[in-house]
């Protein structure tokens, strides 16, 4: 991450007056309806994960756990930028993209707990969950699997006819991966409508981004294959909404695949049981200071004359379907034995 | 003397091939390189090249001769300098030349049990390759199923690397028909994704060799997500193209990846041996709703079987075959061995020795009762297979008949397995790689107590 000098904070401020006098006069009763959901959806996202990383910590969620904290942007504004038609698929930090598509926490936090009401029936965990109702397929745990199982999607809804794209989330730690330029390939050579979203929140575990991946933008990646990519603030919802629509607009009017890097950062470790060395905290808090993606919503309502009573509303109700959900994902049964030996093949 | 041209080997598998036209006529001279005649191989048709200058003296096969075996003289050559010792006026007047069938035709008929038509009246048969059974199982799944399309390298417009997929870019369109890039673990992929949303697809691997590039796709995402999912995200999809030994193509092309595919919960693992079950069973692993590997033979595309005809004939995933019934000891086997334990068969009659041969025809799920029920009878069992012994599916029936026909053994059992080493390139040394008719008869014998 570029570090800032005294006198660039300086000049940030006074420009940082400007740009907030300029977001008051911007922001019209529409635009404000559309922050209300965004803070709404993320702050979700951001209090479920806090409270699955407390589970996890009590021993009731087992295994790998993903936080999503940090990254809640993303997968906000490229929902907003699709509809319900369109699929989409990611890798194993997860519980963000479930939520961001509608799937309903308790199901997700029950699924984190092993428990019967889990999406998966608690067979999944945190890395595996699906719902064809929402169009979201997965939660894959292999790193960057998950890319041409999305180009996939996207060949189906070109097959069909649909007006629809796969939006395919992958890391910058999976962008090395081979069968991501496979996918790249096949995807520009057939114009499948797919929009790969390069979530670079700066580490592959614990590795930066600078120390795996050659080359210069990652936003780049697709360029021998003639994919355009736009490297995006995604720390910046609106900034994401804006860059999805003109992907989506792309992918469906049938011009082929899109990239859009994300720079965006994650507070928590990898997973877990990351005790994060290869980061300062100074690094972690700056961030959560200066970019985070809830404040700068917040920010911008508060500016836009929303009272912060609104504001507090959503956040309790916010705290109650949390608080439902981990009840819900402790008092749900575990999985009857007999379930061992269901849905390994669908019966014919 | 004139030089002979021998019909050439064009293929790692020819046996046989057309003669399909003459590119020179007698009297022409030829050049080093010149295109003489074209042949049709199994696989493509392809053009004879000179390798000595001189006189086309005498074409000895005419054009359109089907069958012509491999290293037969098709012409004489009358080198530069040589003088025509002989008469060049019966053009015109070549008798086609006379082929043997390849001897497999004698061992279906044989098949009283008949695979496919089980429990039907009169059915109609016609006699075809398993290449052709196969072509037209996926025509015919692909008329009734708009949601089905094969995918892979070469399947398209060069109608297949060995031509299983001939006629189908013309009649289904490039929308069906899909030449990928050399980029198995992508196309699987893509293909794994394409089944999630619903659609049916074919993936062919050019040979399974190639699917070890894919394996993580086969396993951990086809095979594994219905699971983890609870039950919603099931995977219909088939990924076909032949495995096992080919021919003097060495350790890595030529390999039987059967217990490879076997060992995993998820999926479905099928290897035919005759064109019927080939065509019935990939109608069925179309069919399924679940991810099927479909173990095809290079070796066995060429033969001919008999094959029920009707678009709705088809065999079920999971049953066995027994392919010649017998009381003194059961054979067990899949795909290609299948021949070879008929013909072993055939050769322990002339011993007295009546052996029971059956075709696993799925490997996954195993049919175990048609296995059990066989041994309870004969009370003796030879299994036999091109893979490896270690954890192959000779391990697995020693498994099977510990825990569940320990009573009925009268001696242990016995694995005839391709050798425990990576398959050697010498055509000697190919050969004692291989379970041969020889090491079949023996250990069957050695189970009878005979010799």
């Amino acid at each position: 991450m570029a570090r800032s000098s005294k006198s660039a904070t300086k000049q940030r401020s006074s420009k940082s007056q400007q740009v907030k006098s300029a977001v008051r006069n911007s922001i019209n009763g529409k635009l404000k309806d559309e922050l209300l959901s965004y803070y709404r959806d993320m702050v979700l996202i951001r209090r479920f994960e806090e409270k699955a990383g407390q589970l996890y910590g009590m021993g009731l969620i087992g295994g790998f756990c993903h936080l999503y904290i940090g990254q809640e942007a993303v997968v906000v504004g490229m929902q907003a930028a699709i509809d319900s038609k369109s699929s989409v698929v990611t890798s194993y930090r997860d519980h963000g993209h479930m939520l961001a598509c509608g799937m309903d926490p308790n199901g997700v936090m029950a699924e984190l707990t092993g428990r019967v009401g889990g999406y998966s029936k608690g067979k999944g965990g945190s890395m595996h969950m699906f719902s064809r109702e929402k169009n979201f397929f997965g939660g894959h745990g292999i790193v960057a699997a998950q890319v041409p199982i999305g180009t996939g999607l996207a060949f189906g809804h070109k097959y069909r006819d649909e007006e629809a794209v796969c939006l395919t989330y992958l890391g910058d730690g999976a962008i090395n991966q081979g069968q991501v330029y496979e996918s790249f390939n096949m995807a520009a050579l057939w114009q499948l409508p797919c929009i790969y979203v390069i979530e670079n929140n700066q580490y592959g575990m614990g590795t930066a981004v600078a120390r795996a991946a050659a080359g210069r933008e990652l936003a780049d990646r697709g360029a021998a294959y003639g994919i355009p990519g736009e490297k995006v603030d995604g720390m910046d919802v609106l900034e994401v909404k804006n860059a999805g629509g003109r992907a989506v607009e792309h992918a469906i009017s049938g011009k082929g695949p899109y990239i859009l890097e994300m720079t965006t950062y994650r507070y928590r470790g990898h997973s877990m049981s990351d005790p994060a060395k290869y980061r300062t905290k100074d690094e972690v808090n700056k961030m959560r200071q200066e970019r985070d993606p809830i404040d700068n919503v917040k920010e911008k309502l508060l500016l836009a004359g929303l009272e912060e009573k609104s504001l507090k509303d959503i956040d309790a109700s916010i705290r109650k379907i949390v608080s439902e959900a981990v009840e819900f994902a402790q008092t749900s049964p575990e999985p009857d034995p007999q379930e061992l030996y269901t849905d390994v093949l669908v019966n014919n | 003397m004139p030089v002979e041209i021998l019909m050439p080997a064009l293929s790692p598998t020819m046996t046989e091939g057309k003669l399909f036209k003459w590119l020179k006529e007698e009297g022409d001279s030829i050049e080093p390189g010149d295109a003489v005649a074209e042949i049709e191989t199994d696989k493509a048709t392809m053009e004879v090249e000179a390798v000595d200058s001189g006189i086309l003296q005498k074409i000895l096969v005419a054009e359109e001769t089907e069958g012509v075996p491999v290293n037969t003289p098709i012409a004489l050559l009358l080198l530069d300098g040589e003088e025509d010792g002989r008469q060049s006026n019966n053009q015109g007047d070549i008798a086609p030349l006379v082929v043997d069938r390849p001897t497999f035709d004698s061992f279906v008929s044989q098949s009283d049990e008949g695979s496919p038509p089980k429990g039907q009246e009169r059915v109609d048969v016609n006699t075809q390759t398993v290449r052709e059974a196969l072509r037209d199982a996926m025509a015919e799944e692909m008329r009734a199923d708009d949601s089905v399309f094969v995918m892979g390298e070469e399947v398209a417009e060069y109608e297949g690397a060995y031509k299983v997929t001939q006629g189908l870019l013309k009649e289904f369109g490039d929308k069906r028909v899909i030449d990928t890039p050399i980029t198995e673990h992508g196309f699987a992929g893509l293909g794994v994704g394409a089944a999630f949303g619903n659609l049916k697809p074919i993936i062919e691997f050019m040979t399974f060799n190639f699917a070890m590039q894919a394996m993580d796709q086969i396993i951990n995402s086809a095979a594994k997500t219905l699971y983890m999912s609870g039950g919603q995200m099931g995977c219909p999809i088939v990924f076909r193209g032949p495995n096992g030994a080919a021919s003097r193509v060495a350790a890595q092309h030529s390999q039987d990846l059967t217990s490879w595919f076997a060992h995993c919960p998820g999926l479905k693992v099928v290897a035919p041996w005759s064109a019927g079950d080939a065509k019935g069973l990939l109608k069925a692993a179309i069919r399924d709703p679940n991810p099927v590997v479909f173990l095809e033979n290079e070796v066995l595309y060429g033969q001919s079987f008999e094959v029920p005809v009707g678009s709705e004939i088809i065999v079920p995933i999971g049953k066995a075959n027994i392919v010649s019934s017998g009381t003194d000891v059961t054979i067990v086997s899949f795909s290609i061995m299948v021949g070879k334990a008929l013909e072993a068969a055939s050769q322990l009659a002339d011993d007295g020795i009546d052996a029971e041969v059956i075709d696993l025809r799925t490997i996954r799920p195993l049919d175990e009762e048609t296995i059990i029920k066989s041994v309870a009878k004969t009370n003796r069992i030879v299994v036999v297979e091109e893979g490896w012994p270690t954890c192959g599916i000779g391990s697995e029936m020693a498994a099977l008949m510990m825990e569940k026909s320990f009573d009925c053994l009268d001696a242990p059992l016995i694995r005839v397995c391709g050798e425990d080493v990576p398959m050697p390139y010498a055509a000697n040394l190919e050969t004692l790689a291989l379970p041969q008719v020889a090491d079949i008869v023996k250990a069957a014998k050695k189970v009878c107590y005979q010799g």
